[in-house]
């Protein structure tokens, strides 16, 4: 091998680096379930990641792409099982329960008294928060589609797109944590 | 002035995470390269999470302080 190769080569295998899945400091995240307590953990790690000056994708999928619709808003069109749909599930991320401990709305409503209480920020606190650090929200076009919401009964938010699977699977390859809530 | 040389002192007293490292996110870019800031908070989660975010971010913590009740803790911008 001459120098050249040498050059060459080593060029390459920077790139290779540069590019290898996990380079980014990137945090793409499945915002599956449906829960209080899980979009509070989902919200808290997002904006946290995005403090340390990571890069922030949420990807709201089934149960949860109940908590991105926005209560003030509504959409016409919708036929009977997407109407019920929209009746059984959550309006809004303030409308969604806990995962244990609801007991009947009590736990749920202690709950967000306690956050109150000491000081922890709230889901409308923390997707304001979110916004303006950048984080971005992808919801899964098929998860709409399934439970009839439609894109202008969503809420107003900054990084909002509407996307499927390979956006992200795209975002979580280059991503260097992943996870899945 | 405060120890460490700080410039200012920030008051995030009260305030639970991930809120302390989100607002010095915010409020470090506002002060210059080699300025030194006193942050004041109560939740002891950020005596571990204040380093990790240094860490990541390339900046520093000169020193933490435990008082009764009270975390001091002193973050220089290094970049």
């Amino acid at each position: 091998m001459t120098e050249m190769d040498v050059a060459k080569e080593l060029e390459s295998i920077k790139t290779q680096l540069a590019e290898r899945p996990g380079a980014k400091k990137k945090l793409s995240m499945v915002v599956f379930s449906g829960d209080l307590d899980k979009h509070i953990a989902s919200m808290i790690i997002a904006t946290g990641a995005a403090a340390m000056g990571m890069e922030v994708v949420l990807f709201y999928t089934f149960w949860g792409t109940a908590a991105l619709r926005d209560p003030a808003k509504s959409a016409s069109g919708k036929n009977l099982i997407e109407k019920m749909f929209g009746f059984m599930l959550p309006k809004g991320r303030n409308k969604t329960k806990l995962s244990k401990m609801h007991m009947a709305g009590m736990g749920t409503a202690m709950i967000r008294s306690i956050m109150k209480k000491k000081n922890v920020a709230s889901l409308d606190e923390m997707f304001e928060i979110a916004g303006a650090l950048g984080v971005k929200i992808i919801i899964c076009e098929m998860s709409m589609d399934l439970m009839g919401f439609k894109r202008e009964e969503m809420i107003d938010y900054p990084g909002l797109s509407v996307g499927g699977v390979a956006t992200f699977l795209a975002d979580a390859g280059e991503s260097s944590i992943q996870l899945f809530i | 002035m405060a120890d460490n040389n700080a410039i200012k002192t920030l008051d995030y007293k009260g305030l639970k995470c991930p809120m302390p490292i989100v607002k010095i996110s915010q409020e470090l870019p506002k002060i210059k390269v080699g300025e030194v800031v006193e942050v004041l908070t109560t939740d002891p989660g950020s005596l571990s999470d204040f380093p990790a975010w240094a860490k990541t971010t390339g900046q520093q913590v000169l020193e933490t302080k435990q008082e009764s009740g009270l975390i001091k803790i002193y973050v220089k911008r290094v970049k």
